[in-house]
């Protein structure tokens, strides 16, 4: 069975040549159909950038050092650019991170479903509303009608998700990437969003790539994971292996400095410096390899 | 001498807003509404809520950043829902407040070490440049940040080295009362048990009485000795920690608790009956 998304020892370089910082250092993971996998890491483990090569939506001074992004067996790395243009949305979907500045203020939260549905799925206006009506209803929303006339602003951020989540599933895609949707929210309400997550990804069959900072969230609807730090994969396996037995040193930190509201105080232990030192330098040192070349 | 620091009794706090008409008594919005706490010297008060739930406000109320509309504050057995600014100055010194977002909080344009001992400078207490040296390096020191920080710019320190920035500006003028307000939820999982450590520390050192205002129930076991839950501006319950965590009455408590997400398979945990699937199933249904 081949993966949906199968990533291949990715390098991606933010910033000019001789003032450029690697992000991705030979990054590689496969997501299988209907197989949810996470992608935990730190702020600057580069988790976010192999989301946006995935989706084709790096920043315009990041450069692809090397390596395949396959989807459903085709390189797009390789691919004309309006061929891949046409997946997105369709084939591949985002969930963004911050449901307030994803949603255009100025217009109603209705015309900014049936804009996306009609030059996806080529519908027509009055249809249009009417699919935005059922999608709204999908992802539990009460007065779809109603929330259909109204302003992003107008609603709460777990709507604004909500909204989001919807539209991502819309048309369909056999890939769902999900850039931290749930880190703006209370718990209660992340807890909700999670649910309709999972409910959606079963009714309509996709296969997520659920990008997040934290161990509990994966561990609730992750199957799978892959740890990412400095741009390389630390730890990759199914999630109740990898937080049962974390095989690398830097995944056993991460869980040991989790702090956790079932377990007394003396629990915690911070992540060591002098591990992380050792991380980075290791990656410095393999930045050097790369532009030394092949020795 | 009572060994209650801080008491607050039936505080209550509402923001005006806009009126409809000119003649008309603008309406008011309620955010905190007769919350009664009392914090033993030398403990650590974790207040709890979600977004809206009126926690800043509290603690903003509590450092008299704002003025109560009804209720009072008692510090150190002296009344000051009421006092004015000249009254208060003194009290400054005393209670100090740490906030959420240091990159906002510490001024971009002043080094480290004259952030640092602002509150010194303006409470009268520097000797000179040398003194305002020294002390600036001590404070680094408390919070364990290195010396040669003390030349730099907010914008050449990590997230982390930051929110110790801001812990150390805190602690400047050596305050018995601290009030703490989300200051680890920016954070890495990594850095955020590094600052926790560190206010577990200086609190044991120090003998600093807190209030750690947090969303994070996690965090709050980790730190505190009490916890109170704040649900629309009212205190829900209230009580020591193990007691709260293993046996919660209050509904809102409950459901606080089972929502966060434990880093542990647990296969039921997506499919739970909440009231928002009962409404998806009838909308589905329809």
């Amino acid at each position: 069975m081949t993966a949906v998304l199968a990533v291949h020892d990715l390098h991606v370089a933010i910033g000019r040549r001789g003032a450029a910082a690697n992000v991705l250092r030979g990054a590689s993971l496969e997501v299988g159909a209907g197989e949810v996998r996470g992608l935990v890491g730190e702020s600057g483990a580069g988790k976010s950038m192999l989301g946006r090569a995935v989706l084709g939506l790096l920043p315009e001074n990041a450069v692809i050092g090397g390596g395949t992004i396959r989807f459903e067996g085709r390189d797009l790395l390789a691919m004309p650019e309006p061929e891949r243009r046409s997946l997105l949305g369709r084939r591949i979907a985002l969930i963004p991170q911050d449901p307030m500045t994803s949603l255009n203020p100025v217009r109603r939260v209705g015309a900014q479903i049936a804009v996306m549905l009609r030059h996806q799925l080529a519908l027509s206006r009055h249809a249009a509303l009417e699919r935005a009506v059922e999608l709204l209803a999908e992802v539990a929303i009460r007065e779809p009608r109603r929330v259909l006339e109204l302003y992003p602003h107008e609603i709460s951020g777990g709507m604004r998700q909500r909204v989001l989540i919807a539209m991502a599933f819309a048309c369909d895609p056999s890939l769902v990437i999900a850039d931290e949707p749930t880190t703006a929210l209370d718990v209660t309400v992340q807890r909700q969003v999670l649910q309709l997550v999972e409910r959606l990804r079963q009714r309509h069959g996709a296969a997520i790539l659920f990008i997040t900072h934290d161990l509990g969230v994966v561990a609730k609807i992750c199957r799978t994971m892959t740890v990412l730090h400095a741009g390389r994969v630390r730890d990759e396996a199914e999630t109740a292996d990898v937080l049962a037995r974390p095989r690398h040193p830097y995944t056993r930190a991460l869980l040991a400095a989790t702090p956790r509201a079932d377990r007394p105080a003396e629990a915690l232990r911070p992540v060591p410096p002098a591990l992380i030192e050792s991380l980075w330098s290791e990656a410095h040192r393999l930045d050097r390899l790369a532009v030394a070349g092949p020795a | 001498m009572t060994d209650i620091l801080l008491r607050t009794s039936h505080l209550s706090f509402a923001y005006p807003q806009r009126s409809s008409s000119l003649f008309r008594r603008p309406p008011v919005r309620e955010v905190v509404k007769r919350v009664d706490l009392a914090v033993p010297r030398g403990s650590v008060l974790g207040l709890v809520g979600e977004s809206g739930s009126g926690k800043t406000t509290l603690g903003r109320l509590l450092v008299r950043l704002l003025r109560p509309t009804s209720g009072g504050i008692q510090f150190d057995d002296v009344e000051i829902g009421r006092l004015g600014e000249a009254e208060l100055r003194p009290l400054r010194t005393r209670i100090q407040m740490i906030f959420q977002d240091p990159q906002s909080s510490l001024n971009p344009r002043l080094r480290l070490g004259v952030t640092l001992t602002r509150p010194l400078q303006i409470h009268g207490r520097l000797n000179g440049r040398q003194d305002q040296r020294d002390r600036a390096a001590a404070l680094l020191d408390l919070v364990g940040l290195p010396n040669s920080l003390i030349d730099r710019y907010p914008h050449e320190l990590s997230g982390g080295q930051r929110q110790r920035a801001g812990i150390a500006r805190a602690l400047a003028l050596e305050p018995d009362f601290i009030v703490a307000d989300e200051i680890v939820s920016g954070l890495d999982v990594s850095t955020q048990a590094h600052i926790l450590l560190l206010l577990r520390e200086l609190r044991a050192r120090l003998g600093l009485t807190m209030v750690f205002i947090s969303h994070d129930l996690s965090v709050v076991r980790l730190l505190c000795d009490d916890v109170a839950i704040l649900q629309h501006g009212e205190v829900v319950e209230s009580g020591p920690v193990a007691r709260i965590f293993n046996a919660p009455q209050h509904a809102y408590t409950r459901q606080l608790l089972s929502a966060i997400p434990l880093p542990d398979v647990e296969p039921g945990w997506l499919d739970d009956s909440s009231p928002l699937f009962f409404s998806l199933k009838q909308g589905s249904a329809a």
